[in-house]
């Protein structure tokens, strides 16, 4: 009967990891849109095709060689598909806790809750270089990122792994859920550093420093791809529980997807008060990103906060974001959808914000997790962009940059008004 | 034979278009394009950055028609395509040298 017991609570916990690993999936498509409707029409196809190619990279790469980096899941996921019934009777048997124990649940499952997170993080990279980048330098860019960088700060974080051997994270009290550092502040230090080689957008900045505006193509799609990021969300946070199956879990699920929920909330609310104190204007695309960076701040502890709280966490985020958005542009740091902003200003607020919800964990704790992801991904970054330009370039011509990178990289416009039909 | 160019405000389209057929106009062109006289633009905000849109949309509406109707066609286009504020457009009379019904191949007035 025990046995019985057991086995669902596998199969609970094992559909828990699939389900928020298909809604952390569809995250990729709220990217997609997001990126889609703030980039000009006639780069359209081209983020269009660096979206769904980045996702399928960072799922092959993941199953060649990042899950065994990170996790030791094994190169090419050796053995991930067999299972033996009988030991895993016998590990829910000998479990510290019993039935209140950690949860065990399939190895598949496992990958496949894991993976997409590589895929999020690397996704946040391709709105910050977008309109100006070669697609195939990105996509080189990618295998690195999602086969090497992103792994190794991984397994020093949720792997466990001491750091090169000099320490261990978690010994120092550091604390990241879902991964407002581990996912999006480093998939902003990604970013943060193929920007800096790439250069702004011709025409972004005029000789005075003064960001001109170049508006998104698509608004519609922009907030389409937020709404969808906001519910896959739902599976990043409440799946990075890691247990469905008992009374206290269950309600620390549905604690972190209320309190996931309340922080895009107040983030959303946050940007678009203080985009229209400073503009007088509702700045649609500010209220956007202020959603998203109410997400992020959350994504480091959702399951502590009461719900006003996570309210006001989201709200600061929403303020930290629009603060960020117009220094990077001071700073001539060109970045067409805000993604440095939303991940990696407010990753790091995350991070350092947890420790007001949750005793546990340490200031000191958090800034060096912090400073070592940061300083991880953009340094190795940083040589991979390095290295990819001198092989190839990362940055398309002046003329491709005009005529649009959908023709050159992908010779296929999003929107083509003047064809003439037949050749 | 003449040739009546105006452009006018787009949501001016539909008054002109019932104007013009009360008069006996059989036909019409309509163009969607962008432009501006002494009426300046305006300027947007997009994440804070301003820029100024000096381009205002409009519609352009060609209807060809035999000289005597010239007048008549002006008075009602401009009753209909008047708001009295700054940026409600202009009429161009231009002559018209041949018009062809390609259907039939019929030209000049019996064309219009």
């Amino acid at each position: 009967m025990e046995n019985n017991i057991y086995e669902l609570q596998y199969a609970m916990d094992t559909f828990y990891f699939l389900v928020c690993g298909a809604l952390v999936m569809w995250m990729a498509a709220g990217f997609a849109m997001l990126e889609a409707g703030l980039v000009r029409s006639k780069n359209t196809t081209e983020i269009l095709t660096k979206n769904v190619a980045l996702f399928a990279v960072a799922c092959t790469m993941y199953l060649v060689c990042g899950y065994q980096l990170m996790y030791g899941g094994g190169y090419f996921l050796s053995g991930i598909t067999e299972v033996d019934s009988a030991a895993v009777l016998s590990d829910f048997a000998g479990r510290e806790d019993g039935f209140h124990g950690g949860s065990i649940y399939s190895g598949a499952s496992d990958f496949f809750f894991q993976v997409v997170f590589v895929a999020t993080a690397m996704s946040i990279v391709s709105g910050a270089v977008a309109e100006r980048m070669k697609l195939w330098a990105f996509l080189a860019f990618a295998v690195v990122m999602t086969g090497v960088i992103y792994p190794m700060e991984g397994g020093w974080t949720w792997g466990g792994n001491d750091v090169f051997g000099l320490y261990n994270l978690g010994d120092l009290g550091f604390s990241d859920f879902a991964g407002s550092g581990i996912v999006h502040m480093a998939g902003a230090a990604a970013a943060l550093s193929g920007v800096i080689l790439l250069g702004a957008r011709k025409g972004k900045y005029g000789p005075n420093g003064e960001a001109r505006a170049i508006p998104g193509a698509n608004l519609p799609l922009a907030t389409l791809g937020t709404f969808i990021l906001w519910m896959g969300w739902f599976g990043f946070n409440g799946g990075s529980v890691l247990k469905l199956g008992d009374i206290s879990n269950a309600n620390s699920v549905a604690v972190v997807f209320m309190n996931t929920n309340a922080a895009a909330a107040g983030g959303l609310i946050g940007a678009l008060l203080l985009a229209f104190l400073l503009f007088r204007k509702a700045d649609l695309t500010m209220a956007l990103n202020g959603a998203l960076a109410g997400l992020v701040a959350i994504t480091a502890e959702p399951s502590t906060p009461t719900p006003f709280a996570a309210t006001l966490i989201g709200f600061v985020g929403g303020l930290i974001v629009v603060m960020s958005i117009l220094t990077l542009d001071k700073l001539r740091i060109d970045d067409p959808v805000g993604a440095i902003s939303v991940h990696g200003v407010v990753g790091l607020f995350g991070l350092l914000v947890v420790p007001v919800t949750n005793g546990d964990v340490s200031f000191v704790g958090q800034l060096v997790g912090a400073a070592t992801i940061f300083g991880w991904v953009f340094a190795t970054s940083f040589v991979a962009w390095m290295v990819i330009k001198a092989v190839m370039g990362i940055r398309v011509s002046e003329e491709e940059e005009y005529e649009g990178v959908d023709i050159s990289e992908c010779g296929m416009e999003a929107y083509p008004e003047f064809t003439g039909g037949k050749s | 034979m003449k040739l009546i160019t105006a452009v006018v405000k787009p949501f001016k389209l539909d008054d002109v278009r019932e104007a013009l057929s009360e008069i006996g106009v059989q036909g019409i062109t309509v163009t969607e394009v962008k432009g501006f006289g002494r009426q300046k633009g305006h300027t947007e905000l997009y994440r804070g950055a301003e820029y100024v849109v000096d381009f205002l949309p409009k519609v352009k509406i060609e209807v060809a028609v035999s000289s005597d109707l010239t007048d008549k066609v002006i008075e009602s286009i401009t009753k209909a395509a008047n708001t009295g504020k700054i940026g409600d457009g202009k009429i161009f009379v231009t002559s018209l040298e041949q018009v062809v019904r390609i259907r039939t191949g019929e030209i000049g007035p019996d064309a219009l």
